[in-house]
């Protein structure tokens, strides 16, 4: 089917990776889903049965795709991306609703949700952009239009409502600052993100205060030979003063109370400890259950099948977003520790894969996968130990998900696929 | 640089994932969690109370069922409010009121409505019961009590509260725990150990099966059954002789240090702290603050001996080998201490030892405390020597029995009394009131039983105490077993016991001899203040006894104190004697005197401080 060259190149350690990661993923599944007089592992009726079946079909997908030409995906990339687009679009009307989100295809024997495979389109879709020898990311105009590859679907994935996948897109944005995108765009996202956190703490008077405080000590401790620019600086005191001050206003009169709860809870707004406990049990309530039971489970866990909290149902939504807090249960730190480190090790080895190859395409699609990937770790595992605030996105290759499933295990392959052409021998 | 930047963020991530997640896993982690966990249901079963029996075998303490009115408030269904209210026995207000605690509590989680049924209103609900959704009935187990007597020794059980829980991780909230007496004492050998069933709940509270397939679960433990010294017939006896006097009485077997009866006036039947009524019951009995029935004279009170006292007394001289049994004293109805003349009621003339406590001469008994101080160059130094002798009668300090409460008396030693009076400054004149009895000396009626066991043993005894078996075997308790000897030479007993036994023969009790048994005992008469309005004021004398019997081969001995009772041959020393006939006899053949006994009570003489008019005291009664 495909040549020997393949199975010689391909790169054999983030297959086991990927296989490590998708048992321990199942295993967890199977755990917080069965029920003690279910008949099979096979028994397709069961959550984790479905999920074997996706697992199956994944491997079936991975052969076709390693199966395919090498510039198969470099050379249909536009094609994907408008297939994609018009799939999102195509939600509009033949969309069917699940928990009040119009994010899925019913195609029978499962729903598929369209927003994972695009995530694959425009990563591919990007690199091809960015890669094309006319493309010239320092202009503007070049990085509009890179831009308007990212934000396309992200802003059709939106109104499903499904806000989480569509950030996941915004991590493409991570691409351009590897291709050249210079990284003071970086700098500004960050220190909106600190304004904005310290204005919701503190208020805008004292993020004031410790600005112009930080001001100062740089022009005691400066070299003398140094000139700075007052006018610059002022400006960007100015600024930060108006950013924070929107910031309040936007929190209080734009924000819904759900959203200001979630953020007064992350950011530990109520001080009166009571309330701030009423808040986690209530709005908290799921991060509230999924760190009770990571925390149940100790050092060594409560061991396989074994979590109460599982078993009881006390965390929502515990075999697919917060499929995390089972590992911590019956694992225990063991386990989490494993999957954090198994993880850790494929981004790392997906970084030195994109940074071997020749292809400018290839590098820039595997900088799209890592920054996929890394998002979506980040945020949900953050999420269920429950560091970041809620959003509702899933842990690649472990939460429950046909389409997720197959979509991480595609963006995956694809790229182990352009690997195995790394010294572009056959172009 | 661009190409570490991101591995660098990866790497930043994973070390703040873990650094978090061995805060929660390991740091936050709790060991004994399943009992915390919101998701483990523990269900206990708890095992039969141990019984009580007393020493002959006769059952004092059982169990019986009571029957619980649970309701889950969320389960509730409209009901015929009026017919159930009736049935329970509560009105409608009460019905209401009682909900809509159940629904604070929790909605969800099963509340008492109303508690401790009995077996008959049972009977009468248990067929309709099903009628009432939401409401189900929970058996428990209370403690039935087949005697009236003995309420302050067996103790009582009540639930636990928040420093139990604190001090001892076995309970947890609501279940019951010995709050007093044996009940207290031998808690953990009565109740036995709660089996536990551990059940998985799902978030609904609902349960979804046993917890690791009840690996963890255990079977309860059956409590063991006791057997303590009391004698049923004895106890019930005593108390029935109380009526209407106040006071506290211990008889030991002087042999074993087993106590066969400890009584005090005024009691109240055990059974008023078990049911529907016992909080109300409790109220009562724990805030009489003016005949405290909740307060034990047995082993609480703690008058001065008075007379029985003298005894001792007449020990130490003898031991110290400060006087014989033949030393003579003359009283002149009376003797000096410096100019003041202090009385004697014992006629006058010349005494010995004999008849100084048959007759208990205050005056001989005045110079035989002298002899004792003067054999030492300071008062010091007899006062310590005194005080050890004294001391080893088990007196001044707590006797260690097994009874949960108790006091120690006061066998005042040189440092009280440098206290009170300043270093140096008293001398032996000062004190001479603890050569009768009065003065600073003190001791609970079980310390002067004991004491008298110790006269009857000619030199020991055992630490008194109220258990006899646990479950089948005798107690193996060497605090209960061992003798303790004290300072006091055999030889120097007999002299001690001959005027004991006079003092029924020609003595102070010589109205109160019993046919057949030679006794041999000592009065006391006690004065005693109160303040009123603070003004001291003398009341009527406490009326003392001690006994033992036989004088050959004592098999009990008893001590007894009637508050306000004046002579000490009158209710005591009759209650004493009733009390030894009782026991050695199993019956009674001075009815007349029994009669007496059950027919007087002192309730005007203890409503005299309180009637706020000047009053006699020690009026001749009979």
């Amino acid at each position: 089917m495909f040549g020997k060259s393949v199975l010689k190149r391909i790169d054999w350690f983030t297959i086991l990776l990927y296989l490590l990661l998708t048992s321990i993923g199942w295993l967890n599944i199977y755990s917080s889903t069965f029920s003690e007089d279910s008949l099979s592992i096979l028994d397709f009726s069961e959550l984790y049965g479905k999920q074997l079946f996706f697992i199956g079909l994944s491997f079936l997908v991975i052969i076709v795709i390693l199966a395919l030409e090498t510039n198969f995906f470099e050379r249909f990339s536009g094609l994907l991306y408008i297939i994609a687009i018009a799939s999102l679009l195509g939600l509009f009307v033949f969309g069917k609703t699940v928990a009040g989100a119009t994010s899925w295809y019913n195609l029978g024997f499962f729903n598929f949700q369209p927003s994972e495979l695009a995530k694959v389109a425009t990563a591919l879709a990007l690199a091809k952009y960015l890669s094309d020898i006319q493309t010239d990311i320092k202009r503007g105009k070049h990085q509009l239009y890179a831009f308007l590859i990212i934000f396309i679907p992200a802003l059709l994935i939106i109104p499903q409502p499904d806000p989480g996948s569509a950030l996941v897109f915004l991590a493409l944005i991570f691409v351009l600052f590897r291709e050249g995108v210079p990284l003071f765009y970086l700098g500004i996202g960050l220190v909106l993100i600190l304004i904005f956190v310290t204005t919701l703490m503190y208020g805008t008077i004292w993020v004031g205060i410790g600005l112009a405080l930080i001001i100062i000590l740089f022009f005691f401790f400066k070299k003398a030979t140094f000139k700075v620019p007052i006018f610059p600086v002022v400006l960007f005191f100015l600024a930060t003063i108006i950013f924070s001050l929107s910031v309040n206003f936007v929190f209080n009169n734009v924000f819904e109370q759900r959203h200001r709860d979630r953020f007064g809870l992350w950011l530990r707004l109520e001080k009166d400890p009571d309330k701030l406990e009423e808040i986690r049990k209530s709005i908290g309530y799921n991060t509230y259950q999924s760190e009770k039971a990571i925390e149940s489970g100790g050092f060594f866990g409560k061991g396989f099948l074994e979590g109460t909290r599982t078993k009881g149902d006390f965390v929502p939504e515990q075999h697919s977003d917060y499929i995390f807090s089972t590992v911590g249960e019956e694992w225990g730190f063991v386990g989490t520790a494993t999957v954090i480190i198994l993880f850790t090790l494929l981004l790392l080895r997906l970084v030195h894969i994109a940074e071997r190859q020749k292809s400018a395409f290839n590098r820039m699609y595997g900088y799209g996968v890592i920054s996929i990937l890394l998002f979506h770790y980040f945020i949900n595992i953050g999420m269920v130990i429950g560091i970041l605030p809620t959003i509702g996105i899933p842990l690649p290759f472990f939460s429950y998900g046909g389409s997720s499933m197959l979509g991480f295990s595609i963006l995956l392959f694809v790229l182990l696929k352009l690997d195995t052409n790394r010294l572009n021998e056959w172009h | 640089m661009k190409k570490f930047l991101l591995s660098s963020i990866i790497i930043i991530i994973g070390i703040t994932f873990i650094g978090r997640l061995s805060y929660l896993q390991v740091f936050s982690f709790s060991p004994n969690q399943i009992l915390e966990d919101t998701a483990v249901k523990a269900i206990y079963d708890y095992p039969e109370r141990g019984y009580i029996y007393d020493r002959n075998g006769e059952l004092m303490v059982a169990n019986q069922p009571a029957y619980d009115v649970m309701v889950i408030p969320r389960e509730v269904e409209p009901l015929d409010t009026m017919e159930f209210c009736s049935l329970l026995g509560i009105n409608k207000e009460q019905f209401i009121l009682k909900l809509k605690k159940a629904k604070v509590y929790s909605p969800r989680l099963p509340s008492v409505l109303v508690p401790q049924l009995s077996k008959e209103d049972y009977a009468g609900l248990q067929e309709k019961m099903r009628k009432y959704e939401g409401f189900y009935i929970q058996k428990r187990s209370l403690r039935d009590y087949v005697t009236h007597s003995a309420a302050n020794v067996l103790g009582y059980i009540s639930e636990v509260n928040d420093s139990d829980l604190a001090k001892n991780t076995y309970y947890i909230a609501g279940e019951l725990t010995g709050r007093t007496g044996i009940e207290k004492q031998y808690e953990s050998i009565l109740r036995g150990k709660k089996g536990v069933q551990l059940i998985q709940k799902d978030r609904f509270n609902r349960d979804i099966g046993p917890y690791k397939e009840g690996t963890l679960d255990t079977l309860p433990k059956q409590g063991k059954d006791i057997r303590i010294t009391l004698d049923k017939v004895l106890q019930e006896y005593g108390e029935k002789l109380m009526h209407g006097k106040r006071g506290g009485i211990v008889a030991i077997e002087p042999e074993s240090g087993e106590i066969l009866a400890m009584i005090s006036g005024p009691t109240y039947n055990p059974s008023l702290l078990v049911g529907r009524e016992r909080s109300k019951n409790y109220t009562k009995l724990y805030y009489d603050s003016i005949a405290k029935p909740t307060w034990d004279r047995s082993i609480l009170a703690q008058p001065s001996p008075g007379s029985p006292f003298k005894t001792l007394n007449a020990l130490v001289a003898l031991q110290e080998g400060v006087m014989t049994s033949d030393t003579k004293v003359r009283c002149y109805n009376g003797f000096y201490v410096g100019n003041i003349k202090r009385g004697c009621h014992c006629g006058g003339g010349l005494r010995d030892m004999n008849s100084g406590i048959y007759k208990s001469c205050n005056a001989y008994f005045a110079h035989t405390f002298r002899r004792i101080y003067d054999k030492y160059p300071t008062t010091d130094e007899g006062m310590d020597v005194w005080e050890k002798h004294m001391k080893s009668f088990g007196l001044g300090g707590y006797l260690g029995s097994d009874i949960y409460t108790g006091a120690p008396g006061r066998i005042p030693s040189k440092k009280y009394y440098d206290n009170v009076y300043g270093d140096g400054r008293w001398s032996s004149s000062f004190i001479i009131s603890n050569s009768i009895g009065q003065g600073e000396v003190a001791a609970t009626p079980i310390q002067l039983a004991n004491m008298t066991a110790a006269i009857a043993n000619r030199g020991y005894y055992y630490t008194p105490h109220v258990i006899k078996k646990i479950g089948d075997d005798d107690i193996d308790i060497p605090n209960f077993t061992q003798r303790k000897y004290t300072t006091i030479d055999k030889e120097h007993f007999e002299p001690i016991i001959e005027g004991m036994a006079n003092v029924y023969k020609h003595g102070t009790a010589n109205r109160l001899r019993i046919d057949g048994i030679d006794i041999a005992g000592k009065t006391g008469t006690v004065e005693n203040f109160t303040k009123i309005d603070s003004v001291r004021t003398q009341l009527t004398d406490h009326s003392v006894f001690v006994a033992f019997a036989p004088v050959d081969n004592p098999k009990i001995a008893i001590a007894v104190y009637i508050e306000n009772g004046y002579f000490g041959s009158r209710y005591a020393g009759h209650i004493a004697s009733l009390l030894i006939e009782k026991y050695l006899k199993g019956e009674i053949t001075r009815k007349d005197l029994e009669q007496r006994m059950l027919e007087k009570t002192l309730e005007h003489e203890y409503a005299k401080p309180y009637s706020g008019q000047p009053f006699k005291i020690n009026e001749y009664v009979w």
